[in-house]
């Protein structure tokens, strides 16, 4: 079996993409870095737009970084069905480039945070999700000053009618409650799914939830679900 | 107009100081040269005051492959080059806390980038005036040291977390002398492959040399504003911004260029651009490798119009460094630069001779022995032991026991030096780049290295109480605690950089403190085999002639095999002995037991053994190889009491303690003797441990027991670990107004 | 009196920009042409309540000297008009 080919966007700024590669080849999966100005993406399998701070966050996190060229790529590849995951600023970029609906605002602590957190899978039904069972409670680390999730009343209930919501932020135990918020997200929303159902946004950061030696490994699950996804479509 | 004579003093220049300037040129110096013999000749940066010190310290050793002098140094671990530097930005960060501390992290990252190193790792020792809810000085003060406090975190939570360099460790510390004078140091670890090891040299006559990132505006120039043309107008002053703004995106962009250009192996020689801007990055990279250089002004991209020369020449603008490329690689660099979205420019060329040549569209600015720059005055300042030494080591520190232990050490562990500072560093990106083994709010910070067999570990430490009542033995403390915060992970330390923060050195009892901790320090890390590799010198930290506590600060690196597992702080097992190495005296002199509890500044400061030093650290470091132990954790401010409720705190578990009969309950709980490790194992391994110990000259004592949900200590302390870790975990971020 | 007033607070003319500069830098790349010297500020927009109008102009001066804007980094300046029906 070939493994799966996972391109990783690296914009003038973004800073987890060694750490996405790293991951990625961890768990056994090929992974390069792909220039934002480059426009070719045959032959990948998933892309990934890692953390950081493209163009500094000027403006608007992602705003920049949403008109780079590759953008059109990852565009089409994500209509044509390709498995396209935003982590962080990845997915502020993938919010302001129209791929995902809503925003990221500013922590309502308006503090950066940068801490592990319970986050409870909301739906297995998404290549991301599959492997996971559905309700589980994964730690991962978020790092962010903007991961606030925004968006209006018809767009949530549409995102919960039809299971669009990957993750909530919850307590150990499971409970999504206030207290498990860590910057005020929208219904503790931690992660979103598009409508076609292949592109996901997340704040979590799960490539630092992989290696045991840093961090755990509850990461795992995310990755190795968009493995088996894209190496099922590979072999179709 | 004022006449050169005036201007040189009023530029800081002495007049033995100018006329060596003229005997060096055989005429006057024009208006820019003045400018920047100005410059290069302050304290910062010739180190005049310092320099017969530093040279005291040893600086050679098996693991040291560049020493003092260069952008940083660099230890060899394994088949990598690791560097280091530790650097001050206390006045700019008082005068803007935010930009003065981004700006800091941004400058040591450039230090360490000019080595040829990738900035892996930054730490922040921080010292600042106590926060209002200590009550130890008026509400305003107070409140100015909070916003100092959040600004300065702020500041450094931006700046690092957007270059994607990870915050793994410091220390944040209080007391009163800081308040109108916080330390704000800042310290770079980086990592290279050795054979890609670069420094600050101008090689090769005809080489091009290339100015990468940011415009050049008048920023840092205030201090020489009276060189300004008379023409420009009273409103001038409007013009230079004393506040520095970083662009931490622009410095991302600059590390990762500067990285490919090094890796493509165009780049001859490498220097940031710091204090004294272009005088100082042309001038000492033409003089270290024994050339001049020709330098074109109008090349210099500026920020604003209207700028005259000398400003271009010493402005120190953030975010820019200085390459030297042969003249066939040029292009290809400058595309490099491009494609990273990096402004470059090529601003001149390396020139044999010796002379630095500086014109601005054909006109001469600057003609200058380009080795006279950096080879300012060396002063022997007068040095005399201050008179208050004495008296305050005669005072009198805990004869007394407090009332209630129990409730005193709940105190101790709701001051704002003893309680975790969670609230600052989870504000900053700890995780980035995977190599945080070791997170902050342990001894030590654990890094492994890229595709490494080996792992670093760093602490930084610094005692400017311990300094203040005896300066040598306080810097020899420094170094000591940092050997045992190291050790304690399992680390063998191997170097260390240093950050020497002291009032102003024209006054003799500064110069003493200054000395005598020199000379500690230097003796410290001789006996426990630490050479110096570097290091900064700040003076003049003080406000309306009151200088801060002397604050010599220590940043140690250390290493260890991959395979050995650094044991975390926390209690682990229900039953698990736990034992003290080290022995405890009668040591609250200068300790925290007596600022916080007492309210008194005094005592003599802990006798210091160093050969007891490198013995314990290397008894801790042996136990942990051998797996022995299931936990380990300095023992430092707040003595046993501290160190004890920590690890039940980070263990989620109790503890009982023995009683001990030969020193009073709050000494033996309080003490702050030096050389001490807490540490916890199962009982099946007791004797393994001990005859370890003994074995090796060591002392160890049991002292108690883990288990249960309470720390138990006689019938006088009876404290739930609720109570304790709400305390500990809870009151920063209360001091701080935020409640949680 | 009721006052409606909106405060613009922008960097001043001689500290760099690092915001403003990099928009200025991605504009043409996007196909924007013709945008030089782009400067990023806020505005702060507050509805307040004084006697006179210079009692309000006074106040508000303060406020931004104070507390609104840091005047080392930042200058500033705003309009101010009287909110219908409010004396």
């Amino acid at each position: 079996m070939t493994k799966p080919q996972v391109g990783v966007v690296v914009f003038p700024g973004s800073n987890c993409e060694q750490d996405v590669v790293h991951a990625f080849r961890y768990l056994g999966a090929e992974a390069r870095y792909i220039w934002h100005h480059e426009t070719d993406v045959s032959g990948f399998d998933v892309l990934v737009l890692p953390g950081g701070f493209a163009y500094g966050d000027y403006l608007r996190t992602g705003a920049i970084a949403a008109f780079s060229p590759i953008m059109d790529s990852v565009r089409a590849f994500a209509h044509e069905g390709g498995p396209v995951i935003g982590i962080c600023n990845g997915f502020q970029i993938l919010c302001e480039a129209g791929l995902l609906p809503g925003a990221l605002r500013r922590n309502t602590g308006l503090k950066f945070r940068c801490i592990p957190v319970q986050v409870r899978v909301e739906t297995t039904a998404s290549p991301f999700t599959s492997s996971a069972g559905e309700g589980q409670v994964l730690e991962i680390p978020i790092n962010h000053f903007e991961g606030n999730y925004f968006c209006d009343d018809e767009t949530l209930s549409v995102l919960e009618r039809d299971n669009r919501i990957a993750f909530r932020y919850c307590s150990p135990d499971g409970e999504t409650t206030a207290e498990a918020n860590p910057n005020g997200a929208l219904a503790n929303i931690a992660g979103i799914i598009s409508e076609a159902g292949n592109v996901l946004g997340m704040m979590p950061h799960p490539e630092r939830a992989i290696d045991p030696e840093v961090g755990g490994t509850d990461g795992e699950v995310i990755f190795r679900s968009v493995m088996a996804a894209s190496s099922l479509v590979t072999q179709g | 107009m004022s006449t050169p004579e005036d201007l040189h003093r009023q530029l800081g220049l002495t007049d033995e100081e100018y006329e060596r300037i003229e005997g060096i040129l055989e005429r006057e110096p024009n208006r820019a040269e003045l400018a920047m013999f100005s410059v290069m000749w302050s304290e910062h940066c010739s180190y005049k005051s310092s320099r017969i010190h530093l040279k005291t310290l040893p600086s050679e050793g098996p693991d040291i492959l560049v020493g003092p002098g260069e952008g940083a140094g660099i230890v060899k671990v394994g088949d990598l080059a690791v560097a280091l530097r530790l650097e001050s930005h206390n006045h700019p960060s008082f005068v803007e806390p935010f930009q003065g501390a981004a700006t800091g992290i941004g400058g040591v990252v450039r230090d360490v980038l000019s080595v040829g190193a990738r900035p892996i790792a930054l730490f922040d020792p921080l010292r600042f005036g106590p926060l209002p809810v200590e009550g130890r000085v008026p509400q305003t003060v107070g409140e100015r040291n909070r916003f100092l406090v959040e600004g300065v975190v702020s500041g450094i939570s931006s700046y690092g977390n957007c270059i994607g360099v990870p915050t793994v460790g410091g220390e944040v510390k209080f007391e009163d002398c800081y308040s109108g004078n916080p330390l704000v140091n800042v310290m770079c670890i980086g990592v290279a492959p050795v054979e890609r090891i670069h420094h600050a040299r101008a090689d090769g006559p005809g080489n091009k040399v290339l100015l990468l990132g940011s415009k050049t505006g008048r920023d840092g120039i205030g201090g020489v504003s009276v060189l300004a043309s008379a023409s420009f107008g009273d409103d001038d002053a409007d013009k230079r911004p004393s506040v520095q703004v970083g662009d931490p995106f622009t410095e991302k962009l600059l590390i990762e260029a500067c990285l490919e250009l090094m890796e493509a192996g165009l780049v001859v020689g490498i220097q940031d651009l710091g204090g004294a801007g272009l005088s100082c990055a042309t001038s000492e990279s033409a003089a270290n490798a024994g050339n001049g250089m020709k330098v074109n002004l109008e090349a210099v991209p500026r920020r604003e119009q209207g700028m005259e020369p000398f400003e271009v020449l010493i402005s120190e603008s953030q975010e820019r460094m200085l390459v030297i490329v042969e003249e066939k690689d040029a292009e290809r660099a400058l595309s490099i630069c491009d494609k990273w979205g990096l402004a470059a420019s090529v601003i001149g060329e390396v020139a044999a001779g010796g002379r630095l040549e500086v014109t601005d569209n054909g006109s001469i600015i600057a003609d200058v022995p380009a080795a006279s720059l950096g080879d300012g005055p060396i002063y022997d300042r007068p040095i005399q032991a201050p008179h208050w030494i004495e008296d305050l080591a005669r005072q009198e520190v805990g004869a007394s026991p407090p009332d209630d232990l129990g409730k005193t050490l709940l105190e101790l562990l709701a001051a704002p030096n003893i309680a975790s500072k969670s609230w600052v560093w989870e504000q900053f990106d700890h995780q980035v780049m995977l190599g945080t083994v070791v997170t902050p709010g342990h001894d030590a910070a654990v890094i492994r290295l890229p595709s490494s067999s080996e792992r670093i570990a760093v602490s930084t430490d610094g005692n400017g109480r311990y300094c203040y009542l005896d300066p040598f033995l306080g810097a020899q403390h420094a170094v000591a605690e940092a050997y045992r915060n190291v050790s304690a992970v399992g680390a063998r330390p191997i170097a260390i950089t240093n950050c020497l923060n002291f009032g102003n050195p024209e006054r003799p009892e500064v110069m003493w403190q200054f000395a005598e901790s020199v000379r500690g320090m230097g003796e410290a890390c001789m006996a426990l085999g630490t050479p110096v590799t570097g290091g900064n010198v700040s003076f003049y930290n003080e406000t309306s002639g009151s200088a801060i506590y002397p604050t010599p600060v220590v940043g140690m690196v250390g290493v260890m095999p991959r395979d050995v597992i650094p044991p975390p702080i926390g209690f682990q097992n229900e039953g698990d002995v736990i034992a003290l190495v080290g022995m405890t005296s009668d040591d609250l002199g200068g300790g925290e037991y007596a600022r916080t509890i007492l309210g008194k500044i005094g005592g003599r400061v802990p006798r210091l053994d160093l050969g007891t030093e490198a013995t314990n650290g290397t008894v801790v470091r042996r136990l942990i190889e051998l797996g022995l132990v299931s936990s380990t954790h300095d023992c430092s401010e707040g003595g046993i009491g501290v160190t004890v409720a920590e690890s039940c705190i980070a263990g989620g578990i109790g503890a009982s303690l023995e009683l001990d009969d030969e020193l009073a309950p709050h000494v033996w709980l309080f003490s702050e003797s030096p050389s001490r490790y807490v540490i916890s194992y199962p009982e099946s391994r007791s004797d393994e441990v001990i005859e370890l110990v003994a074995g090796s000259n060591g002392h160890i004592a049991r002292i108690g027991a883990v288990g249960g949900n309470e720390l138990i200590w006689g019938p006088e302390i009876r404290l739930d670990l609720e109570t304790l870790t709400a305390t500990y975990k809870r009151s920063f971020a209360e001091a701080m107004g935020y409640a949680r | 009196m009721k006052f409606e007033v909106a405060i613009d607070v922008m960097p001043r003319r001689e500290i760099s920009d690092p915001q403003g500069q990099t928009i200025e830098r991605a504009l043409p790349t996007l196909g924007f042409d013709g945008f030089e010297s782009v400067r990023v500020g806020k505005r702060i927009a507050v509805v307040m309540e004084a006697e006179t109008e210079a009692q309000a102009r006074d106040i508000i001066e303060q406020a931004c000297q104070r507390f609104l804007t840091n005047p080392q980094i930042e200058h500033f300046s705003y309009s101010l008009t009287v909110m219908q029906g409010t004396t």
